[in-house]
Formats: C-alpha cells, structure tokens, sequence
C-alpha cells in the first residue's frame, strides 16, 4: 500500500469525524430541546418525545439511514449523500442523547429545583444555572460512551454511498487486493479516536464515583 | 385562641391563609386551614411527622398547590398565574432541612444568583449585599469556598443568607435543624434568634422547643392535616388542652 492508497484512506477518515461532529453537535443541540421537553412536566410534550426516543431507540440505525435516504427520495426528495446522513446522525444522536440527557436532569436532586423556585429563578435561570450545569456533568460518562458508539456508527453510511473511512477502505482493498491490511489500518484509525476517549469517560466515572462517596 | 384573629387583624396580615385544602389524590394532607400572621410574627409549627406542616409553609411559596381556599402574601392573592407566585416567592424567603446549596457554586455565588436573575441587580449590588449578608451570619470567610467543603452548620447558615439576599419580607423554615449534628444545632439557631430579634416575620417548622419558647409569638400544633392548637409558648407550654398536644409535648419533651 502507498502513501496516495494511505491519503485516500485518511480522506476518508476526515469525513468520519466530521460525520460524528455533525451528528454529534447537531444531535446534542436537538438532544438537549428533546430532554427539556421529557421533563416538561407537560403530559403531552413528554408523550410525544417519548415516542420519538423510543421510535430511533427501537429500530437499527442502519435502518435510520435508509429510511432518510431512499425514503426521502421515493417522495422526491433527492439528497446529497452527505445531507442525507447528516440528518440521519442527527435524528439518531438527538434521541439518545435526548434520554441520556433526560435521566441526568432527574439525577439532580430535587432540592434543587426547589430552593431555585423558591428563590423566585424562572424555569429559564434554573436549568441554565442550576440544574443542567449538574445535569452536564452527571451525564458525561454516558454522553462520551455514546459519541464514541456515534463514531463507530458512522460506518454505516458507507451503505449508502457516503465515502468515509469504512467506504475509502473498501475502496482501496478493492484496488490493491489486500483487505486484511487495508481494514487492519481502518481499524487501527477507528480506535486512535475511539480509545483515549473510552480513558477519558472511565476516568471521569471514577471521579464522580469519589466525588459522591 | 381564635378569638384573637378578628377582621382588622386580618387585613394587617402579612399571611393569611383562608380555608386552604389540599390533596394527594384521594389523601387530604391539609384540612380547612386558617392562619393569619402579623408582620413581624414569629411562628413556631409543630407537631408529628405527617401532620402536614411543612406541606403547610410549602404552599405559602406554592412549592406545593393547594386545591381549596386563598392564600395571601402581603396583599398578594397566591393564584395559578406564574406572575403572582413569582411576586410572592420574590418576597418570601425559605430555608429547608437539606441546605440544597447549589453545590456548583462557590458561597458567594450561591447568594448573588439569585439578586443578579430574579431582581435585576448589577453584579456589584448583588456582591456587596451577599457579603453583607455573609457577615451577618459570620460567615464571610468562606465566600469562595464551595458549599461541600463546609460543615452542615456552616451550610445552613450560608442558606439562610442566601434567601435574605433577596430582602424577603418573610421567611419560611423547613426544619432547619433537623439534618444537623447536634453540636451544629446552636449556631443555626442563634443566628435565626437575631433575624427575629430584628423584627423578621418567621413561620419556623421545628421541634426545637426551646427555640420556640425563647422565640415565638405563637406555637401551633397540627396532626393529621389540622390546626389542632395554637397559644403563646408560655400557655402552650403549661397549659395545653388538646390531649393530641399533651401527648406530643410529652413525647418531644422526652427526648429533647
């Protein structure tokens, strides 16, 4: 393998993160309106958010993608590759995130709300100033284990013709006739991004673990 | 003593309380409640744990809703609308058994957030009346510590500061002393001792009987969701005349 089949292969891998940085910000921005709306304490708002998070949480994200892809296609409309997995991600990420997120701001004690209303804090003030700053960081470990998920995901959009890294290696194994080298260094390039943040979550779970004791 | 409430006193309230009920579900938690509090009162509740006095003052800042009845802060009639519990919660202040500091911040901003969102204070003003406020309770040399790495004395007080940034006309305590080690109890108290000698309207939620004696204008005793008693400490003391009160005080007496 030479250094244009490696740079190809690096190309490839751009896309991944970038893939997993859209779906990740644009999920986390959705995800963060999905959780709000869980605890609305508005019956209907919390139905409805239920739904859609069991909805993404109950089908295969595979199954995500094409629905988006060539379903927004059978009613004719045509995207790019690209937008189509975007959106995919996105939806996906704001689901679970949307949970994650949603089980973190009830871990927060409920105190909490309380002594904020009763220093007369509008709902506004409370989450931003009370109650997702704790909520953010009970969260962490279970967020960064599913962006690492996200980014192994982002795999599946090889499927559908979207050239990031899984897609650069097939195509270069197909050129060179080397699979078990080519997928070797995928792989390797998968887990350079994955592991240290794998570390990074544990170590923060064990800090919280203390912090809690 | 229901005679003492006539209507004048009424109107003069700083909280009146008309008939309020409330329900958890089918359980009646408060019955028929009348209550009127002069400015510059000081109330001392007690009774049994369930008797529904702390779902009592937790209607009064509506942390609970209340199904039956009126309530008024200062004039104010409590209803559903967020504009009027805004209005009131801006004037009553509350102290509640767990502290629940906001464990993300440091002292001092535990006691400015408040001031700086709710009353549009500037920072400056926010700042200077926190750390006046954190003298007054001798605390001001923690400002910048976070609230765990103070005792839970020294966390009360921090909270009862906290909720006097807002300059509330009332203030409301939950069993303030309730999840204290016995040796923390004193200073939580002396410091709710000089915000009454200073002429704070105060309903307190307690079983310190000697803070009540010392303190209250009236001890009210309720049970089973009902205002069962109220006298002066020295005729509630001595003379109680519900058998539910005498069997209380023997009990809380006992033990404290």
């Amino acid at each position: 393998m030479g250094s244009d089949e490696f740079l190809f292969l690096l190309a490839g891998l751009k896309w991944t993160v970038a893939l997993s940085a859209v779906g990740f910000i644009g999920g986390g921005i959705a995800g963060l309106a999905v959780a709000l709306a869980r605890t609305s304490e508005y019956p209907l708002l919390e139905r409805v958010t239920a739904s859609y998070i069991a909805l993404f949480q109950g089908t295969p994200l595979l199954m995500q993608l094409f629905v988006v892809y060539y379903g927004l296609a059978l009613i004719g409309l045509k995207l790019d590759a690209w937008v189509a997995v975007s959106i995919g991600f996105t939806l996906h990420a704001s689901a679970y995130l949307g949970e994650i997120w949603r089980g973190s701001i009830e871990a927060v004690p409920k105190g909490q709300t309380e002594a904020a209303k009763a220093l007369s804090l509008n709902y506004v003030s409370r989450m931003k100033d009370v109650i997702l700053p704790q909520a953010i960081r009970i969260s962490l470990p279970a967020t960064i284990g599913f962006l690492v998920q996200l980014i192994k995901g982002t795999s599946l959009a090889a499927i559908v013709g979207f050239t990031e890294l899984t897609r650069a290696g097939n195509i270069i194994s197909n050129q060179i006739f080397a699979p078990l080298l080519v997928f070797g260094i995928v792989g390797v390039l998968y887990f350079i991004m994955c592991w240290p943040l794998s570390l990074y979550g544990a170590r923060l779970e064990r800090q919280f673990a203390a912090a809690s004791r | 003593m229901t005679g003492q409430s006539s209507p004048a006193a009424t109107a003069a309230a700083m909280i009146s309380m008309v008939g309020v009920e409330k329900w958890y579900g089918d359980f009646k938690a408060l019955t028929d409640i009348d209550l009127s509090v002069r400015t510059g009162e000081k109330i001392v509740l007690c009774g049994p744990s369930g008797s529904g006095k702390s779902t009592l003052i937790r209607c009064i800042n509506h942390l609970e809703a209340y199904q039956k009845g009126e309530i008024r802060v200062d004039g104010i009639l409590l209803g559903d609308s967020a504009r009027t519990i805004d209005a009131i919660r801006r004037e009553v202040g509350m102290v509640f058994q767990q502290f629940n500091l906001f464990p993300h911040m440091t002292v001092l901003e535990n006691c400015m957030l408040a001031p700086m969102r709710s009353l549009r204070a500037s920072k400056a003003e926010a700042e200077a009346t926190a750390r006046k406020l954190l003298a007054r309770v001798k605390i001001l040399e923690q400002a910048d510590k976070y609230p765990a790495q103070l005792s839970g004395g020294q966390q009360q007080r921090v909270a009862i500061a906290r909720a006097l940034c807002m300059q509330p006309k009332v203030m409301l305590f939950d069993e303030p002393t309730s999840a204290l080690d016995p040796e923390m109890v004193k200073e939580v108290l002396d410091t709710m001792i000089g915000l009454a000698e200073e002429g704070m309207t105060m309903i307190c939620v307690t079983h310190e009987m000697g803070f009540a004696r010392q303190v209250a204008d009236r001890v009210i005793f309720m049970a089973s969701g009902a205002i069962v008693e109220e006298a002066p400490p020295a005729e509630f003391f001595t003379r109680p005349r519900h058998e539910r009160t005498r069997a209380f005080l023997g009990e809380i007496l006992r033990t404290h």
